[in-house]
């Protein structure tokens, strides 16, 4: 994993992370440039989710060997408000549910928040509304969601709508979408992936962690890693996740044990 | 990076300064001549002064409740001043004449007491220690029939309301601190609205202890006559010091026929330190009476300071389809304890109340619901709706419920719910992922959790309330 190095945005170097004294990570190599979409796939319990919530930062997490550069900065010695403010956005498996605060507020907090760090002006709601407009039109949403309590109450279908739309609008130059094809059905699918694909741009990139190839035929990956045992063991382009389904993980797991 | 939900060090009270103004106190301890002399001091009716004494009679053979869910050492109510006066030169007229350093202190509290700067459409009675020192927009209330003044202005002016309606809610003996209370109150605001009036500007009262002995014992009383409206603001807090003091008020609220009286507090004496050294004793008596048919009181109350609390404002729903709720915020960060909750006494037919219990502890705090809905036999067709919840921050605080409902009427319809949530780590990383502080985090979860109780608030409050919530908790989540 030496490819390109010196202009990646994402350059993860050997890391080893543990949760609760188990050690999940054992030593990943990943380089993502912009432009890019990277598929990590494997098994469950291989620790696809881990390096998610490592790469943004989750407190629960021990990084215990290892680095990790993001756009020239040590990733791992900013706080997890910092990376978001950075442009590292984590699309969750489980969005967390926030009674009483509407949708639209959680969002223009989060927004301002991450426009102070730039040095831009802080928008007021109208002119929030404005941008929220503009950015459903770009992802073919409505906002629907907006006036509800953030996740209360949501199905899952549309908990990672919402987190796609988040994503709409604070514009990450990292995206790590964390199993967010799951529980979906084909038709939810279709809309949220569709939505990850019309936000592509050349200068940001996109990491899908994914148990089934079916995400990727609406995201087209440009590298397939699997992640086996806290490692990737296999690299490849996007037919790499055409053959997982349909040969399963095992015969990479014998592979990577040779 | 740490991020483990831990209580850590409370924000600096932010009212704890001290004015240094001559004070006018009498000797501390409680016997019959304390009483004569604070009657005496204020110029009071004869009725005023038995009335005093009887209180004070019946407290000395009453025993120190220890019923509430709260720890503190006994109290000294010998050593406690009872009246504390700044000193002034004469009776005031207006504004003017009012000490400058009275005026500096409730500007610096935020409460402008000069008209010129008045606080959009609210009327502000200030009480420093055991005195009103001032009561704005009394004139443009006059013209409406409207009384708004300090109550011992009332009891001078006022009289045959005062006895009338006092302890016609909370009698003298209605319990210890309530007792007390009746033989010594000092100071607290009195407000009338006469039939068909709508009171065009929010009432409100600040109260400040200054004095360092002192107790405060504000009595407030509030008359509703027939088809009229008043919504009533509270506003509290104290100097930082060592030594804890007692604040003992009662409220007493009368709605008449069809009449509303909407009440609501920002309480935030100064809470003690992260030790628990120091902070207000609040032991407070609060009730309403919806002695009118479709009358409706409404306690809405946001508890953030305090060493201890101790305080269940209630409704006694005597009217036909009379009306009462109660809504509340109650934090505890550090040592504090909250024993807080209401009455709600059904007597009449087709009654309803509302209870609505938001309980917030951090830190080692100890937050306690307690709630007595009583439905009567003659109450047909009651209702009542409970919602408690609550939450917790960090592993050393407490949340603690006791519903207690008294149903002798069938027809009476009750519904409780409750409920107990934590505030994650995992709500508190997807707000941080977002890019908000773990701070930011933490008041908007917390927040949300309290929007029922907020949304009750009057504007200008309810403002006020987020901010205090905020610095309440600072430093709560690291």
């Amino acid at each position: 994993m030496t490819r390109a190095a010196a202009t990646a945005m994402l350059e993860v170097q050997d890391l080893h992370a543990s949760v609760e004294g188990r050690e999940i990570l054992r030593g990943v190599d990943l380089a993502v440039k912009a432009g890019e979409v990277h598929a990590i796939m494997g098994p469950n319990g291989s620790g696809k989710s881990t390096l998610a919530q490592v790469l943004a930062g989750h407190p629960a997490y021990t990084v215990t060997a290892g680095s990790v550069r993001y756009q020239g900065k040590d990733l791992l010695d900013m706080d997890p408000e910092e990376r978001a403010r950075e442009g590292v956005f984590l699309a969750f498996q489980y969005p967390v549910a926030i009674r009483g605060i509407t949708n639209a507020y959680f969002l223009r907090s989060a927004l301002n928040a991450v426009r102070k760090h730039r040095g831009q002006p802080e928008l007021d709601p109208l002119e929030f509304l404005d941008l929220l407009a503009e950015k459903l039109k770009a992802i073919d949403s409505d906002d629907g969601l907006m006036n509800r309590p953030v996740n209360d109450g949501f199905s899952g279908g549309e908990k990672k709508r919402n987190e796609i739309l988040q994503m709409a609008v604070l514009e990450p130059k990292l995206a790590i979408l964390d199993e967010t094809d799951s529980g979906l059905d084909i038709d939810a699918l279709r809309t949220v992936a569709g939505a990850v694909d019309k936000l592509r741009r050349p200068d940001n990139a996109t990491v899908v962690v994914t148990h089934y190839q079916r995400i990727l035929n609406y995201i087209t990956p440009d590298f397939v890693h699997v992640l086996s045992a806290g490692r990737i063991v296999l690299s490849g382009g996007k037919e790499l996740a055409l053959e997982l389904e349909a040969r399963g993980y095992d015969w990479v797991r014998s592979e990577a044990a040779v | 990076m740490t991020s483990s939900i831990e209580s850590q060090v409370l924000q600096p009270y932010k009212y704890g300064f001290v004015t240094d103004i001559e004070s006018d106190e009498v000797p501390a301890g409680l016997n019959e001549d304390v009483i004569r002399l604070i009657s005496a001091k204020k110029r009071e009716p004869a009725f005023m002064l038995e009335w005093r004494l009887k209180a004070y009679r019946h407290w000395i053979t009453m025993k120190e409740p220890t019923w509430a869910n709260v720890k503190y050492p006994p109290i000294d109510y010998q050593a406690i001043v009872y009246y504390a006066a700044p000193k002034q030169q004469k009776q005031l007229d207006n504004l003017q004449q009012v000490d400058p350093k009275l005026l500096e202190t409730f500007e610096k509290l935020g409460i402008p007491l000069a008209e010129q700067k008045r606080l959009a459409g609210v009327a502000v009675d200030a009480v420093f220690d055991s005195v009103s020192v001032a009561t704005t927009f009394k004139e443009t209330l006059a013209q409406q029939g409207i009384i708004f003044c300090a109550f011992s202005e009332a009891v001078r002016e006022h009289p045959e309301l005062v006895e009338r309606h006092l302890g016609s809610v909370v009698p003298y003996n209605d319990n210890y601190f309530a007792a007390l209370n009746s033989a010594v109150f000092s100071d607290g605001s009195f407000a009338y609205i006469p039939k068909g009036v709508r009171c065009p500007l929010e009432l409100s009262t600040y109260f400040r202890i200054n004095a360092a002995a002192s107790g405060q014992f504000e009595r407030t009383l509030i008359v509703a006559e027939e088809g009229s409206y008043v919504s009533y603001l509270e506003g509290c807090s104290a100097p930082q010091r060592d030594a804890n003091q007692l604040h003992a008020a009662v409220v007493e609220l009368i709605a008449l026929d069809d009449a509303q009286i909407k009440y609501s507090t920002v309480q935030n004496w100064y809470p003690g330190d992260e030790e628990g050294r120091g902070g207000i004793y609040n032991f407070v008596t609060k009730r309403g009476k919806c002695a009118g048919r479709n009358s409706k009181i409404s306690w809405t109350q946001v508890e953030t300071g305090s060493a201890i609390t101790w305080k269940y404002p209630g409704c006694i729903l005597q009217g036909d389809n009379s009306i009462g709720e109660f809504y509340s915020v109650a934090v505890t960060n550090n040592r504090q304890q909250a024993d807080t909750g209401t009455k709600m006494i059904h007597l009449g037919k087709n009654t309803r109340s509302t209870i609505v219990s938001k309980g917030i502890s951090a830190g080692r705090g100890q937050n306690t619901y307690r709630g007595q809905v009583k439905i009567l036999k003659g109450a047909t067709g009651a209702r009542n709706y409970s919602q408690c919840d609550s939450m917790l921050i960090g592993d050393k605080c407490g949340a603690h419920t006791f519903p207690y409902i008294d149903v002798r009427n069938s027809t009476a319809i009750m519904e409780h719910e409750a409920s107990t949530s934590k505030i994650g780590e995992d709500q508190i990383f997807y707000c941080r992922q977002r890019g908000l502080s773990a701070e930011d985090a933490t008041s908007m979860i917390v927040n949300g959790f309290c929007k029922e109780v907020f949304r009750e608030l009057p504007m200008e409050f309810a403002v006020e309330a987020q901010r205090l919530l905020g610095i309440s908790l600072e430093g709560s989540v690291g």
